[in-house]
């Protein structure tokens, strides 16, 4: 049994590579073999041009910051509300796709718009790794979270 | 419009009591504010034959009240959906589908009394895309998704916490010409600016209130309002959009669906933007009203700050919006968008003419714009006093 309260997510038979991808420490994400671009969340079709033709590939984890919130002591959800303060991203990878994530390895207050980053591999338990992010040169201010 | 008749909002009303309300469920709010909005109408019960409602399925709703409607809706985009019903229920009454239309919302949003099944908080499951990709982050609800928008906001664009802050002092001074309004003592921009951070950049009074209160709307042709008790309300010009459900799916974080649903309500109503005499525009933070001005097209993309500022908004300003003192003031339930529709149909029909600042005078010509999930969902209607 795991003592990790907060909430875990549940793969379906379309994101478990992606899921799985994340426990093997090797994102991948979908590209559409028609139009190219990289698709997230995990799809059946391609969301811009709906075809059927899309392919897992590994990517970089890099990126930046696309827009954050610095969530205050106490009001994140309640299982969340002795983190605080903590970061909320929305992360735009290298290969142009956005992920919402958290930012770890820096103080909150350090986090800015467009810095760059790079993934972590959070193994919060036996079965699930999330995708977090670090700033790619880490804060002086604080080695780790 | 030929071969349609004219859809007219004849009558709108807040439950009994609106505010801290301990000792009302849900259902019991929203039915006296149907009773207020047919009493204001001169119409009965057992007129309506069409029911709007999100929260409570319109099934649930007309059950409670003893109605068997013959139309209904439940369309539910959050907050904005009842300006959405308001289109809808216009279109059900231009094609004579049904003659006399009830929209209804509302809940014990505070008191938390018989609340409607999921509202707030996160229901998804941890299979939804909600639940795979944004709750294992513990994004704060509507707040963390609509900070990170005004975040890259005021990135991009030098957007300032104290022109977020006008937005709120604005709502304020309307609210104090508002006996009904659940704030009403003055409140500067220092305070707000010194008020707590909640989910940075957002500030406890960027947020809206959260409040015990219903409101309904009730709709019917102009030829038959014209022999009801008060001034008809035209609806002319409606529009609907949509571009995400998820914040982390937003094509631009900086812009919503007003930009959909704005064009078509001023492409059918046939009025410019410098026609519009008062606005309500959905303020579940003040950051909604920003973006959602520069979306409607009342300013360009960025200006939104400089736009709400040096009083324009508020009371004798020349921009008169949110009149009631809005969801950051006045009264927000779960979703507040029957409140901008009831306001500004009082406006037009000049309910509050001997009331001085708080009639915008000679106001004939009023949008709505309702604003629902994260940025998700947007509805725009323009009315029009006969
Ligand atoms: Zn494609």
């Amino acid at each position: 049994m795991t003592d990790y309260l907060k909430p875990l997510p549940k793969s379906d038979p379309v994101t478990a590579p992606f899921w799985e991808s994340l426990h093997r420490g090797k994102v991948q994400v979908q590209c559409c073999g028609d139009c190219k671009i990289f698709v997230f969340y995990p799809r059946a079709l391609c969301p811009a041009c709906g075809s059927r033709k899309l392919a897992w590939t590994p990517v970089s984890g890099k990126g930046h910051i696309y827009s954050l919130t610095i969530v205050a002591p106490g009001r994140g959800p309640d299982i969340f509300k002795n983190d605080s303060p903590y970061v909320v991203t929305l992360v735009e990878l290298d290969e142009g796709c956005r992920m919402m994530s958290n930012i770890v390895d820096v103080d909150a207050e350090d986090v800015k718009i467009g810095m760059a980053v790079e993934i972590v591999y959070d193994c919060v338990t036996e079965d699930v790794t999330l995708p977090k992010f670090r700033p790619v040169i880490p804060s002086k201010t604080s080695p780790h979270l | 419009m030929s071969g349609l008749r004219d859809a007219t909002v004849v009558g709108v009303a807040e439950s009994d009591k609106i505010g801290v309300v301990p000792d009302k469920s849900s259902l019991q709010l929203q039915g006296e504010a149907t009773l207020n909005a047919l009493a204001d109408a001169g119409l009965k019960l057992s007129d309506v034959e069409g029911v709007f409602s999100a929260g409570f399925r319109p099934t649930e709703v007309a059950e409670y009240l003893g109605i068997q409607p013959r139309y209904f809706d439940g369309t539910h985009v959050g907050g904005s959906s009842f300006v959405v019903h308001l289109g809808h229920a216009a279109e059900a009454i231009a094609s004579g589908r049904i003659d006399v239309a009830l929209i209804v919302g509302g809940e014990s949003g505070r008191s938390r009394v018989g609340l409607p099944a999921g509202f707030s908080g996160s229901h998804s499951s941890a299979q939804s895309m909600e639940g795979q990709f944004e709750n294992p982050y513990g994004l704060p609800g509507a707040i963390g998704g609509y900070a990170m928008a005004c975040a890259r906001h005021m990135h991009l664009y030098g957007t300032t916490s104290e022109q977020l802050a006008e937005i709120a002092v604005a709502a304020r001074q309307w609210a104090g010409l508002n006996p009904r309004a659940y704030k009403r003592e003055p409140l500067t921009v220092g305070e707000v600016l010194a008020s707590p951070i909640i989910s940075w950049p957002f500030r406890k009074f960027d947020c809206c209130l959260v409040t015990d209160a219903a409101g309904a709307v009730v709709l019917t042709s102009l030829d038959r309002a014209r022999d009801l008790k008060k001034k008809p309300v035209r609806v002319i010009g409606w529009g609907e959009g949509s571009d995400h459900q998820l914040i982390s799916q937003i094509p631009d974080l900086t812009s919503g669906p007003g930009r959909i649903s704005g064009p078509d309500a001023f492409a059918m109503a046939g009025v410019r933007h410098e026609d519009i005499d008062v606005a309500q525009v959905y303020d579940s933070f003040t950051y909604t009203v920003l973006t959602s001005l520069e979306d409607l097209g009342f300013c360009k993309k960025g200006e939104g700050g400089d736009f709400v500022s040096g009083g324009r908004i508020a009371p004798g300003g020349d921009f008169p919006l949110n009149t009631s003192g809005g969801g950051l003031s006045y009264t927000h339930p779960g979703m507040f968008g029957i409140f901008t529709i009831i306001e500004n149909v009082r406006q037009l029909r000049g309910d509050f003419v001997n009331q001085s600042l708080r009639q915008v005078a000679g106001a004939k010509l009023g949008l709505v714009h309702g604003t629902g999930g994260k940025l998700s969902a947007t509805g725009t209607v323009i009315l029009a006093a006969d």
